[in-house]
């Protein structure tokens, strides 16, 4: 059966670790090669214009230039929850009078701001929305090629998903119960895919594994635990056993500096700072076998000094094709 | 595995982490943390800022102080670390401040600490301020069950409703709260405003005025909402939701009242609210978002902690040098191999050393009169007693002898 609709990526991510900054680079990498891609973002933070460095996105699906590349149209959305509502009731009920009655009477802001879920069901419903249109008719094809949410945070993420079971368990039947129902259709079909960002640390690695346990249980798909930020090794296998062993001599290593005009009083703070690196290179390792060992996806992506432009933006999607070509 | 350390290297690198919070480059003007958790009108410290900054770890090590100076202290956190948790004895969520053993005790303090559970604090207001035949009511109703037990927004309002409630119990002199990581760090400050713009609400209004007698004063627009809202909703849930406003009418004005005592707690005298951040960019701005909020709604800023910040000290040795010499020895003896791998360690490290104090510099510099104190980054995660100690001693300014 024809899928009814496009490929969804949901990035997540705990905070700090770059998941704006994933999610905007794998909507480069899905875009490459002529392909249209939206990427949505759903927290009201307006992170994705100032990962593109363009002015506050507004409800609108907007062509960011900067972000195509081979002819990729990449578009950005700022979902508001407000907003969606009114075009919800507009869309589905043609509601014209009566859905600015209700927000005279205040049930759009009791809906969106009090009443605990809506929000998630609203930006959640858009992003359906989003996913499932199609060019001209049930035939045609998607507006779409792909759509990326960057999502809430890996300890929220099952939960924002799985808002709309307990809208369906709450609506016994109805309208919302079908919408909902089909929402969560959507997000547990194999067009649908979860991907976590993580930093190879201990609390990120255990919210990681977490958040995957409570999707896996949830029923929704998990795609690639991308890896963000790896520290490469900077020593030689022969300098890390020496300081792991207190072998390195740093009068020798005084000697040493002063033969390339350094300063010789360096050595102690030099050697200090090796055995604090290697010390967080084990950390680092102990912690990818922790993930290795639980999940089979895994992708490392590179560290990009010196802050995201756009040309770390570019290279973070090169390595995130294999989230692409799957 | 991680291999134990010797014991040479591992007091140099506290030597080095101790260099780093004290050699501080004057970016901020400090603040004396011991002085402000001493100080007996001190009554509650709030720590806010964005995911993933170590916001609990602060909270706990300074709980932690606080009582191992002398103080009788409560902290509440919200979604601790597993393995911090279970340092400090919280192996289970029971919404119970437990005794943490293991404390100095000699100074004359105590530590307790809780883990909030949003629902069985829910519960608990509930069943505190309805007669138990609506209590019942409240707690079977689906609306008030997916309420308080599986939607966001919540968390903010029990966090504050909980806090209220250790305070007024009188039983800590010290209440050190960690905020939840919501997409809105300071959603709990805004919960007062929208329980009351919720109950003022004509929405609100209406849904209860079938329930409570006759709708005479309901203008012509009553007949379209509704219409529109069972269309929408079916007329099922809209039926709960309106049983579940009208159990709930009389308990609004109760919660209310108490979210706007602790907001007024919140700005009197003896709280003190710390923004955690990391020195990275977005952690940053987020930063400087709260510290400009926290302004703006006059509550007491005491001042910023960065954490993770990674040792400056440069040896006389520029980045720019380091990198230019490694090449020069890499094809030398044994010790030329050994200094050219630690000269790009170190080059490195002065990069992220660099950027690190240009974001700090750019917050200094938008908020001359914000303190700020730095932890530096450890080499592992904080995850027992000791841990929070060492924390505890930067956060201090204290010298580290260990």
């Amino acid at each position: 059966m024809a899928p009814s609709s496009t490929p969804l990526h949901i990035v997540t991510g705990k905070g700090g670790t770059g998941k704006t900054t994933v999610a905007g680079a794998l909507a480069i990498a899905l875009a490459s090669g002529g392909r249209r891609v939206l990427l949505c973002e759903v927290e009201g933070r307006q992170e994705i214009a100032r990962l593109f460095d363009v002015p506050p996105l507004p409800y609108e699906e907007r062509r960011i230039n900067a972000a195509g590349r081979d002819g990729g149209q990449v578009y950005a959305l700022a979902v508001d929850a407000e907003e969606a509502l009114l075009e919800y009731l507009a869309m589905y009920y043609r509601l014209g009078r009566a859905g600015k009655a209700l927000d005279k009477f205040g049930v759009i802001d009791f809906a969106t701001t009090i009443a605990p879920g809506v929000r998630d069901v609203l930006l959640t419903g858009k992003v359906y929305e989003a996913a499932r249109r199609r060019e001209n008719g049930p035939e045609s094809p998607f507006v779409y090629d792909a759509v990326v949410v960057d999502a809430p945070p890996t300890g929220r993420i099952a939960r924002f998903l799985g808002v709309n079971d307990d809208v369906a368990g709450l609506a016994k039947v109805g309208p919302i119960k079908n919408q909902s129902t089909s929402i969560m259709a959507m997000m547990r079909s194999p067009q649908t895919k979860v991907h976590l960002v993580t930093l190879l640390e201990e609390m990120p690695v255990q919210e990681t594994l977490d958040g995957i346990a409570e999707l896996r249980a949830e029923g929704l798909p998990v795609g690639h635990v991308l890896v963000n930020m790896v520290r490469p090794a900077l020593v030689s296998e022969a300098t890390r056993t020496a300081l792991e062993h207190g072998t390195v001599d740093t009068a020798e290593v005084s000697v040493s500096l002063a033969s390339v005009s350094l300063a010789p009083d360096a050595a102690d703070l030099l050697v200090d700072a090796g055995i604090a690196h290697v010390q967080r290179q084990d950390l680092q390792n102990d912690q990818a076998q922790t993930l290795r060992a639980s999940v089979d996806d895994v992708l490392d992506l590179p560290l990009v000094s010196d802050g995201v432009d756009l040309g770390a933006l570019f290279e973070l999607a090169d390595a995130l094709e294999p989230v692409v070509n799957r | 595995m991680t291999r134990p350390a010797q014991t040479r290297p591992k007091e140099s690198i506290r030597g080095a982490q101790r260099g780093a919070s004290r050699g501080d480059t004057g970016t901020h003007p400090g603040v004396d943390i011991d002085a402000m958790l001493d100080d007996p009108t001190t009554e509650i410290i709030v720590c806010c800022g964005s995911g993933g900054v170590g916001k609990t770890t602060t909270a706990a090590a300074l709980a932690l102080r606080a009582a191992e100076r002398g103080r009788s202290v409560c902290v509440l956190t919200i979604d601790p670390a597993r393995r911090l948790a279970q340092s400090m004895g919280l192996v289970e969520l029971d919404n119970t401040p437990r005794p943490v053993t293991d404390v100095d005790t000699s100074a004359g303090g105590s530590l307790d600490a809780m883990m909030l559970d949003m629902k069985r604090t829910f519960d608990e207001v509930v069943e505190a301020h309805a007669s138990p035949e609506k209590a019942q009511q409240i707690l079977q109703n689906p609306f008030y069950v997916a309420l308080s037990s599986s939607f966001a927004g919540t968390q903010e309002y029990m966090a504050m409703e909980r806090l209220g409630q250790l305070h007024a119990e009188g039983r800590w002199d010290l209440i050190v709260v960690d905020t939840p990581p919501s997409r809105s760090a300071l959603d709990f400050l805004d919960a007062p405003e929208r329980l009351s713009s919720l109950l003022d609400g004509r929405f609100i209004r209406l849904l209860l005025a079938p329930a409570k007698g006759p709708a005479r004063f309901l203008t012509a627009g009553f007949g379209v909402v509704t219409a529109a809202l069972s269309k929408i909703l079916g007329a099922q849930i809209l039926s709960d939701m309106q049983t579940f406003v009208a159990a709930f009418d009389t308990l609004f004005g109760g919660f209310r009242q108490r979210a706007e005592a602790t907001y007024a707690l919140l700005q009197a005298e003896g709280t003190a609210f710390l923004v955690v951040a990391a020195p990275e960019d977005a952690a940053m701005r987020e930063a400087a978002f709260f510290v400009e909020r926290l302004e703006g709604d006059a509550m007491p800023l005491a001042a910023l902690v960065v954490n993770r910040v990674h040792d400056e000290r440069a040896g006389g040795i520029s980045a720019a040098d380091a990198e230019s010499a490694a090449p020069r020895l890499a094809h030398g003896g044994d010790t030329d191999r050994i200094t050219a791998d630690l000269l790009r360690v170190h080059a490195e490290r002065m990069r992220v050393a660099a950027r690190e104090q240009r974001v700090r510099r750019r917050f200094a510099a938008a908020h001359r009169n914000v303190a700020s104190v730095t932890v530096p980054a450890l080499p592992s995660d904080v995850h027992d007693l000791e841990g929070l100690r060492t924390v505890g001693r930067h956060l201090a300014d204290e010298p580290t002898t260990v």
